[in-house]
């Protein structure tokens, strides 16, 4: 192939012998044939697939036609285009898209001589007009915002958890005293919570039982862990996740999502992980028939970290 | 000419007008008559594209573009945007009986009761997958050959805010069938919003109606996702897509390739077979993937359930920079005067990606003021021969990889039994270290390319000679035309062609009036 057949040309005015609308392809007649049976079996697989459709066959055959139809058929296209088509290379002029200084200046002048100066000499005009405008731009955002969604006010701070709430189980039984063995846990929530989806989402918590002998786990906290009964929330201090992995050993909380974890045994401190605060911790106690109740809510807000949440 | 257009020209006349193109080119005519795009319309079939095969990411990304439109529309027959409770019966026993919202029953449901549901499903899952992965490395070759240069900056901006859009669709389509995985994702969504400074709580509770999770999330992501998002993208795709007309396509240097002309195949009917064609394979190709991978079994996460978790929680491929920047980052919450500023989330969250993406928009203005070049550029850069761009661009590519491969520090302790404080350790060092190690290793190769003589060009054989004494020689062969980078005349467009003698028209000669 000499030279002269491999520089760009322009298409326009090309003669029809002309090297560059030869198919590239050297033997056109073998990639004539490979295209056509590519477009055979493209063919074949797409009416596979009608017919795998019609019997509603599995998912994976029905997939296989008509993926391999439109494979076939756009190999066989594609071929067609790169081997059988005008080789080129052709060549399009581009012309520079700016204009030249004196239609620019023409363009300016409308934008300023005949814009800018009505605005300039009217300018109380345009000022309330702009005024209006913006006015209108902010008010026009208010339903957008306030209509979204209610305040958040208090909502971030409080749980469902009262003073003698009842602690149940996912299927609403309450918890016993005699229900779990050391070493042991429960999701809970506050009786009559268990099934609404702030129940789920915000008062979940964890009850370990770890010891048959009252539990301490910070100073302060000496009322907290009846039976060695301890409960904390269940929302990771970093973003929410439940803290759904106890690894017994270790006595650690641990979040699958960024493997945060939480030593249960002196407040659930954080050991490892994003989370930048110990989960709160639920104060507990039996009442006389042996059932496990809520001394109070949490002392603060549960889950991730936000804006108005004050102390630590 | 004139009596085509006249008012009184009989069918006869005009049919005898489209003279020897027939029927095609009556239709030309009618069409010409009424829209005048006869000119307009070969400029277009006659537009140029390049060949060179990086020209044909962004193209992937167009088609995985449409087979979501496509898929997208068959799953919203079935699927029902609510978050009500039903209870599920249906082909898939082990969640018979069990109360679910009705957007993951109808999710399941158009998984296993609707006629290829399964396979539209994971079609669109994959080709998500696709689309943004191909609009990033459409990107990466955009940046790394310099084709944001002026004039083209405009584009590139429209090109960030498209990835930024597929982003996020992507984020909500997945979380849109309320499984298990997806729930804990709109759940750390929240969380990150929450944390941001004085405005997050009110942000949160106004996209999520409220306190997690609500009622309203669902719709809202659906109609967002099926909707307005699309339609924005839809959008930005044409302003893409006809900027890149206007300013016709860039080109690498080469033999009779200059600025002021583009060199490669016509619209018609060259590139429109081959992107045809290619429009066919990834459409294909996806359909194979939908096939033959699984992709996000729903039934086997099980529905969302907000005291629930289960282990390995990644999220998909283009979310897993920020979960794994999230898992890395440490516990530097700061908590004074009354206010906590979870700097463990917004850091990583916000503060991060704001900075990626607000670099990747400020780009070409950087690149402009730091290199002092405000030309215009037509013909592309080879990498090698813009070493600190280059460098620059591995260096936040290898950050961003670093922190994909941190989103599954459980998933490599478990795998390779070590302990996750290693790897979480492992993974820090690998974070910090990786931009500062990729830039000056991407500098020195692109520094050793440039000296490399004849980098980037195809070898050619050497020609063993015996000369007459006998002696051998080995001289090298001529160079492919192609790579030579001596400057060819191109061939101008001609402005005008002379009309030949009617006798002398030979068959085939085209004439075209300018």
């Amino acid at each position: 192939m000499s030279d002269e057949s491999r520089t760009p040309v322009a298409l326009a005015g090309l003669r029809a012998d002309d090297p560059h609308l030869e198919p590239s392809a050297r033997n056109p007649h073998v990639v004539e044939a490979v295209i056509a049976a590519l477009f055979v079996v493209g063919m074949a697989c797409v009416a596979g697939f009608g017919a795998a459709y019609w019997v509603n066959a599995k998912p994976w055959i029905l997939g296989a036609t008509l993926g391999g139809g439109l494979l076939f058929l756009g190999l066989g296209l594609i071929a067609w285009g790169k081997y059988l088509m005008p080789r080129g290379p052709f060549v399009e002029e581009r012309h520079p898209l700016a204009n030249d200084a004196a239609e620019r200046e023409a363009l300016a002048a409308v934008l300023v001589d005949r814009g800018a100066s009505v605005v300039k000499r009217r300018p109380l005009l345009g000022g309330l007009l702009g005024g209006g405008m913006g006015i209108f731009g902010i008010v026009a955002l208010f339903p957008l915002l306030r209509s979204l969604g209610p305040l958040p006010k208090g909502t971030l701070f409080h749980t469902d958890w009262r003073k003698g709430s009842y602690l149940v189980d996912q299927t609403g039984r309450r918890i016993h005293e005699g229900d779990l063995a050391v070493g042991s846990i429960v999701t809970v929530f506050p009786e009559g919570t268990e099934n609404t989806d702030r129940g789920q989402a915000v008062d979940q918590t964890v009850l370990i039982r770890l010891s048959n002998f009252n539990y301490v786990t910070q100073k302060g906290r000496a009322t907290w862990g009846p039976k060695g009964y301890v409960a904390y929330s269940k929302l990771c201090t970093h973003l929410g996740c439940p803290v759904g992995l106890y690894e017994q050993q270790l006595q650690l909380l641990v979040c699958p999502c960024h493997q945060s974890m939480f030593n249960v045994t002196d407040g659930a401190i954080p050991t490892f992980g994003p989370a930048p605060r110990p989960l709160p911790q639920l104060p507990l106690y039996i009442d006389a028939q042996g059932y496990l109740r809520a001394q109070a809510d949490y002392d603060q807000p549960v889950g991730p970290g936000f804006w108005e949440r004050g102390r630590s | 000419m004139s009596d085509v257009a006249g008012a009184t020209t009989t069918k006869r006349a005009r049919r005898q007008g489209a003279g020897r193109y027939g029927r095609l080119g009556q239709v030309v005519n009618e069409l010409d008559d009424r829209l005048g795009v006869a000119k307009g319309g070969r400029t277009f079939l006659d537009k140029i594209f390049p060949d060179h095969w990086s020209f044909m990411l962004g193209e992937i990304a167009l088609y995985s573009f449409l087979v979501l439109l496509v898929t997208g529309v068959f799953l919203t027959f079935y699927y029902i945007p609510s978050s009500a409770l039903v209870t599920y019966h249906g082909p898939y026993l082990p969640l018979d009986g069990q109360r679910v919202t009705q957007a993951y029953a109808s999710t399941v449901n158009l998984s296993f009761s609707v006629r290829a549901g399964l396979l539209m499903r994971q079609m669109h899952h994959w080709a998500c997958d696709i689309f943004v992965g191909a609009l990033v490395v459409h990107m990466a070759r955009v940046f790394f050959t310099g084709a944001f240069r002026k004039p083209r900056e405009l584009n590139w901006t429209i090109g960030v805010t498209l990835l930024t859009l597929a982003i996020a669709n992507g984020f909500l389509g997945y979380s849109l069938p309320d499984d298990l995985v997806s729930g804990t994702g709109i759940r750390i969504a929240y969380s990150i919003m929450l944390s941001i400074p004085v405005v997050g709580t009110y942000l949160a509770f106004f996209v999520f109606g409220g306190n997690f999770p609500g009622t309203a999330i669902i719709p809202r992501f659906f109609i967002l996702h099926v909707l307005i998002i699309p339609l924005v993208i839809l959008g930005l795709v044409g302003a893409h897509l006809t900027l890149l007309v206007r300013q016709k396509h860039t080109q690498f240097p080469g033999p009779g390739r200059e600025e002021n002309n583009v060199v490669g195949s016509p619209m018609f009917p060259v590139f429109m077979a081959k992107t045809t064609g290619y429009l066919f394979a990834v459409s294909g190709v996806i359909a194979l993937l939908g096939a033959f991978a699984q992709i996000n079994p729903i039934w086997q996460f099980g529905p969302y359930d907000a005291a629930r978790i289960s282990y390995a929680v990644q999220p998909d491929w283009y979310m897993g920079f920020l979960d794994g920047a999230l898992r890395i980052f440490p516990s530097w919450s700061f908590m004074g005067f009354g206010h906590t500023i979870p700097f463990e989330v917004t850091i990583p969250a916000v503060i991060f990606p704001g900075i990626v993406f607000g670099l990747a928009y400020a780009w070409p203005a950087l690149e402009r003021r730091v290199t002092g070049d405000h030309a215009i550029h037509h013909l592309l850069d080879r990498p090698s021969w813009r070493p600190k761009r280059t460098a620059a661009g591995v260096a936040v590519l290898a950050l961003l990889s670093a922190l994909f491969i941190a989103s599954s520090t459980d998933v490599i302790a478990n795998f390779f039994h070590l302990s996750l404080n290693t790897v979480l350790w492992a993974m820090r060092v690998i974070v910090i270290l990786s931009p500062f190690v990729a830039y000056p290793i991407t500098y020195k190769i692109c520094k050793e390319l440039q000296g490399v003589h004849g980098a980037g060009k195809r070898k050619t054989p050497n020609l063993v000679v015996r000369t007459d004494e006998g002696e051998y020689v080995a001289e090298p062969t001529p160079a492919y035309p192609e790579d030579v980078l001596d400057e060819l005349e191109p061939t101008p467009v001609p402005t005008y062609i002379e009309q030949p003698e009617a006798e002398s028209t030979a068959p085939g000669v085209r004439v075209v009036e300018r």
